[in-house]
């Protein structure tokens, strides 16, 4: 376990390091002087002075982006040109709202995703089988704002049950909080089921036609015992490591639903700073967002190594 | 056609497969409509699409307008069909792109290996480490919003997957004994990589190529619905969606018909997709 964990991290750190510097390059794509962008409107030669020093515009690139990863490293992501707050802040402070978001679309995605594709390995070709593959590819050709939209033309709009948009603290009322996250939840988690269950099948697939499922059933047992006590066990390494890769589904979905539904989440965050061109903002959310979706990884990884002792060495 | 169709070469033969399949028939059919949509914009659009009118704000469907009008008198109808050429455009732009910069770099990969390989591999890997849609989100913000900006940050976002798969087929395919022959016979390198490697590894790039088109305009109306894609007045589906969002209790036809146009081009694409890959890929399957 412990080898397996610093061989992966070995093979993780690089790529971190290098995500950082694209993250960084990213200034190098603003057309003319960086300080002068970012002084806004009024270009105040003193702020422009002061940006120039502050992000060390006038040393060459590899020094600059020292200074950057520098900061970095001690939790400094710099600072919002527009409120002065520091983006570690700032993003420490939006995201329990995308993380909440992003856990029930989660939760609803392998509701949906792995129960269906097993139904469907089990019953190949059968009625629920091409049912769950036409929503497989609806869930997959639908932009999810859009689906987004005519969840509150229906539940908001024509039915009244469920808030447009509004977003309530859990802490403060859990039921206002559920009814506001229930419709963006479900929006963000379809297209990851529709995944989910592809990949649930063709493992589950894979598996119910190897030997041992053929012994366990001429045992006798119970065909219930078979799908999901032999079966689905052992489909289920495939499963967490692909599904884990629609973890940037996800955090990528997240953006657009948050816009949809005026969540204040990270999503909202980022979009705002787009606009306010509020680039250390942006460069701090991509380099967060980036860092997480490397660490679930790695983190899948592991429970995949733990669900199937064969990995192990 | 009956030449083609009576013809055993394999593309003759995977063009037969593919055309046995009534979804990837369907996909196809529904691509041909689009396009033709796009390319006969001027004549088929009923209205000019920037054209306001204040007599006109937000009106339901009607013989007058068949898709209803927007928030300031336009036809939604005329909107759609130019729209059309965003939507289309962008995909296949990004998909070119993407192929542009990501075969060479994996056919270099895989060929060459080595240190070249490592390199190539690891900055890959740290590409594919940003989640798609937010490095297009970053990468069109530090361009600036437009549509040609869209289209080449959601190029180079989606490159790392053509740099994997070229590099994965690749080192394949340079192992065969016909590509030994073809080394041994005296070709340099370069000729041994384009005339024998590349051509041995188009299948799979043609149904990556397909799919990517699909999740490129789905890419394309995220950027353009964020505001960061085609930019107001010119049309497009995702930023008639952005605006119908704030009319969906007054005006829900604003939502209804670019959203329903935009899962349907993608729904094309990902069964053309599919067929192409039964058809093409038998392995992958």
């Amino acid at each position: 376990m412990w080898g397996f964990l610093a061989r992966r991290l070995a093979t993780i750190l690089p790529t971190v390091l290098l995500v950082s510097m694209l993250i960084f390059g990213l200034q190098q794509l603003l057309p003319g002087d960086p300080a002068k962008i970012l002084a806004g409107e009024e270009q105040d030669p003193q702020v422009i002075a002061y940006l120039r020093a502050r992000l060390h515009l006038d040393e060459p690139l590899p020094v600059r982006y020292a200074y950057w990863m520098g900061g970095v490293l001690q939790g400094d992501l710099g600072e919002s040109v527009r409120t002065q707050q520091a983006v570690l802040d700032l993003v420490i402070q939006k995201l329990p709202v995308t993380v909440e978001l992003g856990l029930l679309a989660m939760l609803i995605a392998l509701l949906i995703g792995v129960p269906s594709g097993i139904v469907c390995a089990v019953g190949r070709g059968g009625v629920w089988d091409t049912v769950a593959n036409a929503f497989a590819l609806w869930g997959l050709s639908t932009p999810n704002f859009w689906l987004g939209i005519l969840m509150i033309l229906l539940f908001s709009v024509q039915l009244g049950w469920l808030p447009a948009s509004g977003y309530v603290s859990p802490f403060e009322d859990l039921r206002a909080n559920l009814a506001a996250m229930i419709m963006p939840a479900f929006v963000l988690g379809n297209a990851i089921a529709a995944v989910l269950m592809r990949h649930t099948r063709s493992a589950m697939l894979q598996v119910l036609s190897s030997d041992y499922v053929r012994t366990a059933r001429a045992k006798g047992l119970r065909e219930t015992t078979v799908v999901l006590k032999h079966a689905f066990r052992n489909a289920l390494t495939p499963i967490i490591t692909l599904g884990a890769l629609e973890l940037g589904t996800l955090l990528s979905g997240a953006v657009l639903t948050e816009q949809v539904f005026s969540i204040p989440g990270f999503g909202k965050l980022i979009v705002d700073a787009v606009f306010n061109r509020d680039y250390a903002v942006v460069q701090g959310v991509v380099l967060i967002t980036a860092t997480t979706y490397i660490t679930l990884n790695l983190l899948a990884d592991l429970a995949a190594f733990a669900v199937n002792p064969r990995l192990r060495p | 056609m009956t030449s083609v169709l009576t013809s055993s070469s394999p593309w003759a033969r995977a063009l037969r497969k593919l055309l046995r399949r009534r979804a990837a028939v369907f996909g196809l059919a529904v691509v041909v409509i689009f396009v033709l949509l796009a390319s006969l914009a001027p004549w088929l659009a009923t209205h000019d699409p920037l054209a306001t009118s204040w007599s006109a704000l937000r009106k339901a469907p009607s013989a007058e307008h068949w898709f209803g009008t927007d928030e300031i008198g336009r036809d939604v109808f005329s909107r759609v069909v130019w729209g059309t050429r965003a939507s289309l455009l962008a995909g296949v732009v990004s998909v070119s792109i993407s192929l542009l910069l990501g075969v060479p770099l994996g056919l270099l990969a895989g060929f060459v290996g080595g240190a070249v390989d490592q390199f190539i591999s690891r900055l890959t890997d740290a590409f594919l480490a940003c989640p798609f849609l937010i490095l297009a989100i970053a990468l069109a913000a530090f361009l600036g919003p437009s549509l040609t900006n869209a289209m080449m940050a959601i190029g180079v976002s989606a490159t790392p997957v053509f740099v994997r798969l070229t590099r994965a087929q690749v080192r394949d395919v340079k192992v065969e004994d016909y590509i030994e022959a073809a080394r041994a016979l005296g070709n340099p390198p370069w000729r041994v990589a384009f005339r024998h490697v590349l051509p041995n590894v188009t299948a799979p790039l043609i149904v990556q190529s397909t799919l990517a088109v699909a999740s490129a305009v789905i890419a394309e109306a995220s950027l353009s619905f964020l505001g960061l894609g085609q930019q107001p007045p010119a049309p497009s589906w995702g930023s008639m969606l952005n605006t119908a969002k704030n009319f969906v209790d007054q005006a829900p036809w604003m939502a209804i018909w670019p959203g329903l146009s935009i899962f349907a081009l993608v729904l094309a694409f990902n069964l053309l997709g599919d067929g192409l890959r039964d058809a093409l890929d038998p392995r992958q399957r």
